[in-house]
């Protein structure tokens, strides 16, 4: 089973509209939402929920304050101030360590578990689907897209179906790390303006971390063909493959704006044919 | 131990920059006032005092979707207010501001995380550690105690468990942080090192620099999880970037959930405002949030952008509008 993870460091640079368009280009897939902070593939794939579940995960601590001393153990143990001098816990700043529950002498902190948000399977138009919504301003996104991860191998297994295509979050951070390790190969999508080069840089050098093979494309390239080529000499100084080039296109707005991909909407189109060749050169690199 | 924890514990609202600066040394109980620092960052207590002047307010620029403008947004502000300000970038995994002010570093911080170390010679292997540890970071496996240090919260749990006093506390690298200059300009921005997974720490130790006599302007991560909550915090304000598309609309909502669950005010700027739909206006209108600026889609600016050159300059007419939408926020924030 091949597993191609999209990943782009920079926000906004076109991953979820590359791998909805990739959706209709491939057979025998399972899509994966792994941005879960703000999960999007969603509204492209409009997606026939067929199993909901919770995402419980961590712990917060609640004083019973009827059961409280006010000794101030919890005060001075609590490295995350969480604790407000009324005995009152802030959830967004509780940390979950448990620390004050252990020490309590009054036994008065509860420690129930966080419902940190839900992860669906669903069908769609182009095949199953698994994706997560995490809760708003909810911790353990890293977890989640662990979750989502294991969920889309369980479905390919079961389905047998040899291919999985994740949708990526951006950044470095741990919800990153979390959606690369292990996967055949990253694609990391590129645009070439002073911090898309920025940003790629460090995400590519993520990827040498831990040792995952990638790959890079220039979204958006002739907004600024210097940079393009400063990404691809990068890529290539690197050792990994420069795969393709997608020209600035408005239909990629026009397409989402409808809940469709490019190649839905016009894959025709010199972005949609830009993209066909992507896909053509990756799907022979992942040995499909 | 425990007694460690109890002299920090009275001093725990010292400013937090001073306590992080203590962080890096041996003494346990300054670490643990170093960490309480750096989650301490900006104190209620503070921030109080700050809405009563015009200079000490702190405006985050966030959005949920990611590239849909904050740090042209965030930068494009902090040169157009015309007097002296703070750029706190406190997107850490991917840091941009200083690529368009082009600031002249005058220092480099690095910045660490307390993590346990363990003196097996003193150790009896009993497995309170392992025991009192949420985050699976310290186990004991036969006559061994194994740390997995990128799991570790810095919590101190182990330590202060610990009957034999056998865990002491190291330090993970976290990142950097570094601090400039360019005219008016005070930039600060963390770089989270490539390959460590928590960013909130860092986010908070940037913003230990908050400066109250200042204006401050906080460059957000994207998203809505906790590292956006770290850079929105105690803000006076929240600038949510959006454009009118479906990915824009549906991630500004959870932006906005987030921004409620803060209780702060915010307003919008719309980018690319004229590529997509209208449903991002419907939505403003229907709940009530203010459009502060529309920035059309415009291939000079892009092409600009892509340079690292800033609107202000190529469009000088914009200053004017970020001075303007400085001016919208400043009598949103007091009402």
């Amino acid at each position: 089973m091949k597993e191609l993870i999209i990943i782009s460091g920079k926000g906004g640079t076109g991953k979820t509209s590359l791998i909805a368009a990739f959706a209709s280009l491939a057979h025998n897939k399972v899509l994966c939402d792994a941005d879960v902070d703000a999960a999007d593939l969603h509204l492209i794939m409009a997606p026939n929920i067929v199993r909901r579940a919770d995402f419980i995960s961590g712990h917060t601590a609640v004083i019973d304050t009827g059961q409280c001393s006010q000794c101030g153990k919890c005060l001075d143990l609590c490295r995350f101030g969480a604790i407000s001098d009324e005995y009152n816990v802030n959830p967004l700043d509780c940390e979950g360590c448990g620390v004050c529950v252990y020490y309590c002498p009054e036994k008065a902190i509860e420690f129930p578990e966080n419902t940190c948000g839900e992860w669906f399977r669903s069908d769609t138009r182009f095949g199953p689907m698994v994706h997560a919504r995490l809760a708003i301003a909810a911790e353990n996104s890293g977890k989640l897209v662990t979750l989502v991860r294991q969920e889309s191998k369980k479905l390919a297994n079961e389905k047998n179906l040899n291919l999985i295509f994740t949708d990526g979050p951006p950044g470095v951070g741990c919800p990153v790390i979390a959606a690369i390790g292990g996967a055949s190969a990253v694609l990391v999508v590129a645009e070439p303006t002073i911090s898309g080069v920025h940003d790629m840089q460090r995400v590519v050098q993520l990827t040498g971390h831990f040792k995952v093979p990638a790959m890079v494309c220039v979204n958006k390239f002739d907004l600024n063909p210097d940079q393009t080529r400063n990404i691809e000499n990068f890529a290539k100084n690197e050792g990994l493959s420069a795969v393709g080039r997608i020209p600035f296109d408005p239909i990629f707005t026009k397409a989402m704006v409808q809940g469709r991909t490019i190649i839905e909407y016009n894959g025709e189109s010199k972005a949609g044919q830009a993209v066909k060749a992507i896909w053509h050169t990756l799907s022979r690199k992942l040995g499909l | 131990m425990a007694d460690a924890a109890a002299v920090s514990a009275r001093e725990w609202r010292r400013p937090a920059a001073e306590g992080w600066a203590r962080a890096a040394g041996a003494e346990r109980v300054r670490e643990f006032e170093g960490v309480r620092g750096a989650v301490q960052a900006c104190s209620a207590d503070s921030r109080n005092d700050l809405i009563d002047t015009d200079f000490g307010m702190i405006i985050s620029i966030a959005s949920g979707k990611g590239g849909t403008g904050k740090t042209t947004v965030a930068t494009n502000l902090a040169r157009s207010v015309g007097f002296d300000v703070q750029l706190l970038d406190c997107d850490v995994e991917e840091p941009n501001a200083h690529l368009f002010i082009h600031p002249s570093f005058e220092e480099t911080e690095p910045v660490f995380i307390p993590v346990p170390k363990v003196d097996e010679s003193q150790c009896t292997f009993c497995g309170k550690c392992a025991e009192i540890c949420q985050f699976k970071a310290i186990a004991v496996v036969n006559e061994t105690v194994l740390v997995f240090e990128e799991l570790c919260h810095s919590c101190g749990g182990c330590r202060v468990v610990c009957p034999q006093g056998a865990i002491r506390e190291g330090r993970r690298k976290l990142g950097d942080i570094q601090k400039g200059h360019h005219n008016a300009i005070e930039c600060i921005y963390g770089r989270l090192r490539v390959g460590e997974a928590m960013s909130p720490p860092l986010i908070k130790k940037v913003r230990s620099y908050q400066n109250p006599e200042k204006l401050t302007i906080i460059d957000a991560p994207p998203g809505t999880s906790c590292p956006v909550i770290a850079s929105m915090k105690e803000a006076d304000f929240v600038v949510l970037v959006t454009e009118p598309t479906p990915f824009g609309l549906h991630d500004l909502k959870l932006a906005v959930g987030a921004v409620q669950a803060l209780n702060i005010p915010c307003g919008l700027v719309v980018n690319r405002s004229d590529m997509g739909d209208n449903s991002v206006r419907e939505y403003a209108q229907q709940k009530g949030l203010s459009i502060l600026m529309e920035i059309p889609f415009n291939r000079k600016i892009a092409v600009a952008y892509s340079r690292g050159q800033m609107l202000v300059d190529v469009l000088p007419e914009w200053k004017d509008k970020f001075l303007g939408l400085y001016n919208q926020i400043e009598l949103l924030a007091k009402h």
